[in-house]
């Protein structure tokens, strides 16, 4: 009796094993699993026999065994339950890919940055719409119909000290686009400071109402801009002329120095002659292989074109062969 | 921003903030152009990769005369332009027949570039099973020596990973792992085989695994390569700081998961040290004792006497 109960065990046993297969894999070089990237390299030798008997089932069950290596390390990994997902985190990659773009450097604060650095200014977010005490409404706080968008005003006052035939309009529009024109001219001069390039400055701009030092500012500058640099001008009687604000590009005369010109020419003629070269390894040995290339597809392409069709395209020195030393042509 | 040219709506700016060089890097895009002349084989072998590699990829709907081993600087625009760092290009002509050059560039030049021949290719369609959902992460499986010994196979391996791999993920869905690229390199060709993952019960909590081929099979011969430098290579390579997590000294994790962490002290004086006050302890205190003790012997002596 427990003798066939034992058999009765063994059998129920061996039914549900053959139920379930197996999930191991027997591999002569341990398979490569980085479960980051999802990649399982094998390096066992392929048996090529065995391959071109049966290609597809070959590769099939190789693709098989290799999967199953790698979900079997995949479900060793640590599952949460992500939104009644199961999920496993998967590590860093261990096979580094080469990236796409270079590193991102600094980039340089502008102005404003700095000065909030400073001072320990926090950027606060504001909310795009404001409430108008005028009509009661949140409007936009720039921007199409905001509080000051200019579509808006119908009507505008003219203030008392104002030129009553003065266009109020205009003068609104034109002192928006003045503001604009700052602005943007701030962002170039921040974009030129970050990248360390000189911006010539803005020198006078042209204003209808003059300030004394503005007046005196635009008269100093006058009398600079001269080929002698203010030198010959006309002084007034108790003005103050700045000794050293000279600064004259010198040129050197055409013709009469032969010897300042002898050493320029030999200065020029050793760099040419001794001097190294600059050499881009890499780019020569680059340069080479690909030239190598071409070269190599140039002879495959003459060696055929000899061989089959019509030579009728050749000229005729090809055509006649080498005879002696007549032609010129390989 | 540093730009000199402003963008003149959000969607450009967005697009051109995206394009800029960031620390963790976006999901490469792929694009597919294809030559002068193509075959129907070609054709078939670029959309079919395509709808692998949507939705990060960008298919070119004209012909375009393009030599990539000569002239590499139409690609370089491409590229440059759509903000994609791989490409394929397929061409046919009597020399070279069905034809694909697949590639990487860093820097929107030029790392590394393979021809691969299509020898025999078996479409999607001839699979008649149900096929995938678009854009899901694939397995890939490499087999053969030839990945790891011959230099342009280990190069060509680098690139298909980093062609097919997809999006970077921390978590995985366990059920989502549902497709499977293998490549094999035996008898001079790279065999190209895409699979679906049918999970079998096994007697364990980790599944048994079936495959069953769905997508294009090419079999796929090296032709000619154009292999980055090793610096150049190298240079790609460099991950940023600010990606690397950084090492905490002194503290280390032992098998139970419990953290030990190391106190580097100071020497000290073992003489001075500041322990608990107890009154009883008190040197004055003792000698206190003692008088008083000497002191009720004298009273006691003086009254017995």
């Amino acid at each position: 009796m427990a003798a066939s109960t034992n058999e009765l065990v063994q059998d129920v046993l061996e039914s549900v094993k053959k139920q379930f297969k197996s999930i191991t894999v027997e591999k002569d070089i341990e398979v490569d699993v980085d479960c980051g990237n999802l990649l399982v390299c094998d390096q066992n030798p392929i048996d090529i026999k065995l391959y071109r008997s049966n290609r597809n089932e070959f590769i099939s069950s190789l693709a098989r065994d290799n999967t199953q290596l790698l979900f079997n390390q995949i479900w060793k990994l640590p599952i949460h339950k992500v939104d009644d997902v199961v999920v496993a985190e998967i590590p860093d990659p261990q096979i580094r890919i080469p990236r796409e773009k270079p590193v991102p450097k600094a980039k340089k604060l502008t102005k404003w940055q700095e000065y909030a650095e400073l001072k320990g200014i926090q950027k606060r977010k504001r909310s795009r719409l404001v409430f108008d005490e005028e009509t009661k409404e949140w409007v936009p706080r720039f921007g199409y119909k905001s509080k000051n968008d200019l579509k808006k005003d119908w009507l505008l006052e003219v203030p008392d000290n104002a030129d009553p035939f003065e266009d109020q309009f205009a003068k609104k529009k034109g002192e928006k686009k003045e503001r604009v024109a700052k602005n943007e001219l701030q962002r170039l001069r921040n974009i030129a400071r970050a990248q360390k390039s000189k911006v010539p400055g803005i020198g006078l701009i042209p204003k209808l109402q003059q300030s004394q030092d503005e007046v005196n500012q635009a008269f100093h500058l006058a009398k600079k801009s001269t080929a002698s640099i203010g030198r010959f001008e006309e002084k007034l009687p108790k003005e103050i002329v700045e000794k050293n604000s000279r600064k004259k590009r010198k040129f050197e005369p055409t013709f009469g120095q032969l010897d300042k010109e002898k050493d320029r020419e030999k200065k020029i003629l050793n760099h040419i002659l001794l001097g190294k070269p600059k050499l881009d390894i890499a780019k020569a040995v680059n340069k080479e292989m690909r030239d190598g290339e071409v070269v190599e597809d140039e002879r495959e392409s003459r060696r055929r074109q000899k061989g089959r069709g019509s030579k009728k395209a050749l000229p005729k020195s090809v055509r006649r062969g080498n005879r002696g030393n007549k032609s010129s042509y390989r | 921003m540093h730009r000199i040219v402003k963008p003149k709506n959000k969607r450009s700016k967005r697009f051109l903030d995206a394009k800029e060089s960031q620390i963790i890097e976006n999901t490469k895009t792929a694009m597919f152009i294809r030559g002068s002349q193509t075959s129907d084989v070609v054709n078939n072998a670029l959309k079919e990769i395509y709808i692998m590699k949507k939705p990060n990829a960008v298919m070119f709907t004209k012909k375009n005369n393009i030599r990539p081993f000569e002239d590499f600087t139409s690609l370089e625009f491409f590229s440059n332009k759509n903000d994609t760092s791989l490409f394929v290009f397929g061409s046919h002509n009597k020399k070279r027949p069905h034809n694909l050059v697949m590639g990487h560039l860093y820097d929107y030049h030029l790392l590394d570039m393979f021809e691969l021949g299509i020898e025999s290719f078996q479409s999607m369609n001839s699979f008649k099973n149900t096929k995938l959902t678009v854009g899901s992460k694939p397995c890939l499986v490499f087999a053969g020596e030839l990945f790891n010994s011959d230099h342009s196979y280990k190069r060509l391996k680098y690139f298909l990973i980093n062609f097919f791999r997809g999006p970077m993920v921390q978590n995985v869905r366990l059920a989502g792992l549902e497709h499977v690229l293998s490549f094999t390199a035996v008898d001079g060709k790279v065999v190209l085989k895409s699979y679906k993952t049918l999970l079998k019960k096994s007697g364990t909590k980790t599944p048994r695994v079936e495959l069953e081929e769905i997508g294009p099979s090419m079999d796929l011969v090296m032709r000619r390569t154009h292999l980055a430098t090793t610096d150049l290579y190298k240079r790609s390579l460099k991950v940023p700081k600010t990606a690397k997590p950084k090492k905490r000294k002194n503290i280390s994790i032992d098998a139970f998961k419990t953290t030990h962490g190391r106190v580097h002290m100071e020497k000290q004086d073992l003489g001075n040290l500041q322990t608990r006050k107890m009154k009883a302890l008190k040197r004055v205190r003792e000698e206190k004792k003692q008088k008083e003790a000497a002191a009720k012997k004298q009273r006691t002596a003086a009254a017995n006497v």
